[in-house]
């Protein structure tokens, strides 16, 4: 986890999933975030690199933390920002997305940030828009959120020294996480030593075998040893009814307490995406303690942000 | 082409500027060249003044030409600029973007009382009303030979390169 030197300049089309990224170019987001994550530390906090672009938030689904770090990270690049906010409903006006998406492009935007409840929407976007247009996938159903594995593995890298020898277990409902999948792909990409996902039979994917993890169904078992402690969210409007039992049975089965961060290494580092279901995955002791680096998270992300969106903007 | 020895400029360079030196004085680098004259100005200079580094590269006003190019050293400015006297350092003085972007950097870290400028080396190819207030040597070459100051197997050297096959980071 050396910062190595960016070797030439680097360019991003479109963020759409996190397959697209081999380890350099993960390695060069880290190392240019790194800068921008200095620049949120000043007193002023913005740079005037993507003065005159348009940045538009183009959110179907809802969201506070990515639409708010996706805004600040573009206005800390001195962009304009544009935030929509479309209930799926009231899309049935007779207006595709593809005639928003021109109609925005023809009112100047540069970059757009999708998030849709429907997986693909962002990449068929993408497939629409012309090449000096650029697409960021903020999450799209149960497929992606590859700004949320980055900032992940980011913040990984701020607190552990080698992603080789570390032992990372993500937590929870597996097969309605985009975060999931995406942190899975970063990391692994990244040649963490071993990846396990603990949660019940209920919420594991069905080609969970094809994943490179390994499968625990206990927290007793699953914690051992690990290093890195990522809990998900319990996504109840993906799921149906009976998926889980109750938030207090899951709570007793899968909930993070402190005798249970004990199972893991003394210095395991706890993240979570947000927003937090206290009692619910995680409990408040474990949320805001020692070792938990959640609101870091939501820091390094703005930084993760700003260095995709230059990355994409720079050199035609 | 024969460039003289960068530590006989550096030299004349702390000549210049030891006698300007007080408490209020800063001197900020710009990587990677101005960093390495820098790390040398230390050495010399025995009153305890802040140092600092600007890499001007958010602030650079080409990014859709040549894209964002990230040093190894970014900007550190670790104290209150307001109302000091900045001497600004660098290898080379050009064009003057390069110089036009760290005044603007510096400003968004306060109001210092003065910025000066002082280089190894002046191509007198400046396109803004920029130049330095002090140049070790002044040069005339054609536009498409570029010049850094590296550190190699630990002494500083000029290397000269054409353009057409500059490294993409320089």
């Amino acid at each position: 986890m050396t910062n190595q030197k960016i070797n030439n300049t680097s360019k991003i089309e479109h963020l759409i999933s996190t397959d697209d990224l081999n380890q350099e170019s993960i390695i060069k987001i880290f190392d240019m975030a790194e800068s921008f994550f200095k620049i949120g530390q000043r007193d002023i906090k913005k740079v005037p690199l993507l003065r005159g672009k348009t940045v538009c938030n183009l959110f179907f689904e809802n969201s506070t933390r990515t639409r708010t770090t996706f805004e600040i990270a573009a206005k800390r690049l001195s962009a304009d920002v544009i935030n929509l906010d479309i209930p799926t409903s009231s899309q049935s006006k007779g207006e595709s997305i593809f005639d928003m998406v021109d109609n925005l492009i023809a009112m100047g935007t540069d970059i757009f940030v999708i998030r849709h409840p429907e997986a693909g929407i962002p990449n068929q976007i993408a497939q629409h828009v012309p090449s000096h247009i650029h697409v960021i996938n903020g999450g799209d159903g149960s497929n992606a959120h590859p700004t949320q594995g980055l900032l992940d593995a980011f913040t990984i890298r701020k607190y552990k020294k080698d992603f080789s020898d570390l032992r990372v277990a993500i937590v929870g409902d597996i097969q309605h996480s985009r975060v999931a999948k995406s942190e899975i792909n970063v990391l692994s990409t990244l040649g963490v030593k071993e990846i396990r996902v603990i949660g019940p039979n209920s919420l594991m994917p069905e080609n969970i075998d094809q994943l490179n993890v390994k499968v625990f169904h206990t927290m007793e078992e699953g914690l051992r040893d690990v290093d890195i402690v990522m809990m998900l969210r319990i996504q109840k409007e993906r799921m149906s009814n009976d998926t889980i039992p109750s938030e207090y049975e899951y709570f007793k089965s899968f909930g993070l307490n402190r005798n249970r961060l004990k199972i893991a290494k003394d210095d395991a580092l706890v993240l979570h995406p947000g927003p937090i279901n206290r009692g619910v995955e995680i409990e408040s002791e474990v949320a805001d303690g020692k070792q938990s680096a959640i609101l870091n998270q939501v820091k390094y992300g703005i930084a993760i942000k700003m260095a995709v969106m230059v990355m994409m903007v720079g050199k035609k | 082409m024969n460039l003289p020895e960068p530590n006989l400029l550096i030299d004349k360079i702390f000549e210049k500027i030891s006698s300007k030196i007080d408490q209020d004085t800063c001197i900020i680098g710009i990587p990677s060249g101005g960093s390495l004259i820098v790390d040398e100005l230390k050495k010399k200079i025995q009153e305890p003044i802040n140092y600092g580094l600007i890499d001007a590269s958010f602030y650079r006003d080409d990014l859709e030409i040549s894209g964002i190019k990230l040093k190894q050293k970014t900007t550190s400015i670790n104290f209150d600029v307001d109302k000091k006297k900045i001497i600004l350092i660098d290898d080379v003085f050009f064009t003057g973007r390069t110089i036009r972007a760290a005044i603007n950097e510096i400003f968004d870290f306060g109001r210092p009382k003065e910025i000066q400028l002082y280089v190894l080396i002046d191509r007198k190819g400046n396109e803004l009303p920029i130049q330095p207030n002090y140049s070790g040597i002044e040069i005339d070459i054609p536009k498409n030979i570029f010049i850094s100051l590296d550190k190699e197997d630990g002494n500083l050297i000029f290397n000269t390169t054409k353009i057409d096959d500059k490294p993409k980071n320089k």
